[in-house]
């Protein structure tokens, strides 16, 4: 038998003998990013990504389809090509003008135990 | 930025998934990890959408306002988890419009369990409690898969799941409390879905070879057996709190391995729906195809009206 994996969610699926699928894109609706706020008092996180024609189209899917909960009090989404992203990986380059100056944390500062509220 | 060296990088995503880190969209990736990883997260998704089509069956015939509000959103909370998938996905460079191609000729599968056509409303309960049940068991520890989208898809899933069997089971006791012809509709439907909803986990482990690789990436944290064996001792006392029988004269609990054993499971009948001849993988696929071409021309007036504000502003 094909191998088949019990990760496939809602029941096993082949892991051999299927296409991966290609990065080739179709004509599709643009790809958008969404970003929920929680609640108030929060900042907005990133919950995924959707397909929509247009920008309206984009916020009214992402309402049905990352807050039909009450998961959040406001959305914003932007269209996947508009991001700049670095690389994610922490020990990237572009984060080693942070990684050498451990005085911008409050740890770094040595104070006696006597000084209260610090 | 620098280009760092194929062994540095591949040592560096073995040390993430060591360290249990997560592995993100823009990381460095073997390309067997990328291919397993869209592979797994696409049929899941598949799984969902076509999942909708058997209880999406009963909604226009749901009994009461109650049941039918639930059950519509049930189907769109299938939908909603499709889309989360097809969304992971997407961030190991698959294309969604090429996913669903794949879908509906049929080259990528989705799970054989809905295969199977719902005779009565009974089902919909069946469904939820075990079906949404064994879907539990597999996608639980998918919450800490190596694959940063995935787990965190799966979180998102998971919460939303637990409402869909607590749902089945609280229409299957409703049931129990009415007449016996309501009382036999439940065990009809139970003996029909028990035994699929055990082959939900995949061929035993025995036959499965590249189980190894999948647990050494962390994208497979059980085997299939164990989350069957799993299944089946949660499910035994359910089924006695509901007042159903489970179809296995085999079933009985084992004092020394502190689980219930359970009969044989019919391989060949999984192997035949499998290979496209189970009672109703034609139809799935001619449904969802429809809907898709049905759609064409929303998708493209959509896109030609984006097109022509773009050009306004
Ligand atoms: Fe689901
Ligand atoms: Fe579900």
């Amino acid at each position: 038998m094909t191998e088949l994996t019990a990760e496939g969610g809602h029941g096993a699926v082949p892991l051999e003998g299927v296409p991966a699928g290609s990065s080739q894109v179709k004509h599709d609706w643009p790809l958008y990013e969404v970003f929920v706020r929680g609640k108030r008092g929060l900042n907005h996180v990133h919950v995924g990504s959707l397909h929509a024609a247009d920008d309206e189209m984009a916020l009214h899917n992402a309402r049905d389809l990352y807050t039909r909960r009450n998961e959040g009090v406001s959305i914003w989404v932007v269209k996947a090509t508009d991001i700049t992203a670095s690389s994610p990986d922490e020990k990237d380059p572009f984060f080693a003008p942070s990684g050498d100056k451990v005085y911008r944390h409050p740890t770094f500062y040595e104070i006696p135990d006597n000084v209260p509220h610090m | 930025m620098t280009a760092t060296a194929e062994p540095d990088l591949e040592r560096l995503f073995e040390h993430t998934i060591e360290r249990d880190q997560r592995i993100e969209p823009r990381d460095w990736l073997p390309e067997g990890y990328r291919k397993t990883m869209i592979r797994q997260i696409a049929q899941h998704a598949h799984s969902e959408i076509i999942g909708m089509q058997p209880e999406g069956n009963w909604i226009t015939r749901a009994p009461s306002l109650r049941r039918k509000a639930i059950l519509l959103a049930k189907v769109q909370d299938e939908a909603g988890h499709g889309l989360y998938l097809y969304s992971a996905a997407e961030t190991l460079g698959a294309d969604r419009a090429d996913l669903t191609e794949k879908l509906i000729s049929g080259r990528q599968k989705y799970s054989s369990i809905f295969n199977y056509p719902t005779l009565t409303f009974a089902d919909v309960g069946v469904i939820g409690w075990l079906v949404d049940g064994a879907a539990i068991c597999n996608q639980v520890p998918l919450c800490r898969s190596s694959y940063g989208p995935y787990a965190r898809a799966m979180i998102r899933i998971c919460k939303e799941e637990s409402f869909h069997q607590r749902q089945g089971y609280e229409l299957l006791m409703t049931m129990m409390r009415g007449t016996e012809a309501q009382r036999a509709m439940v065990q009809d439907a139970v003996n029909r879905w028990w035994w699929p909803s055990l082959m939900m986990f995949g061929p035993p482990d025995a036959e499965s070879p590249n189980t190894a690789q999948s647990m050494a990436w962390k994208v497979k944290r059980h085997t299939n057996d164990e989350l069957r064996q799993r299944f089946v001792d949660m499910s035994v006392p359910q089924a006695k709190a509901l007042g159903v029988t489970l179809p296995d004269p085999e079933l009985k609990w084992n004092e020394e391995r502190q689980h219930h054993n359970f009969g044989p499971i019919d391989w060949d009948e999984f192997k035949q729906i499998l290979k496209g001849n189970g009672p109703c993988n034609a139809q799935r696929i001619a449904h969802r195809r429809k809907a898709h071409e049905d759609g064409a021309w929303v998708r493209e007036a959509a896109a030609a009206y984006a097109a022509k504000q773009e050009g306004r502003a």
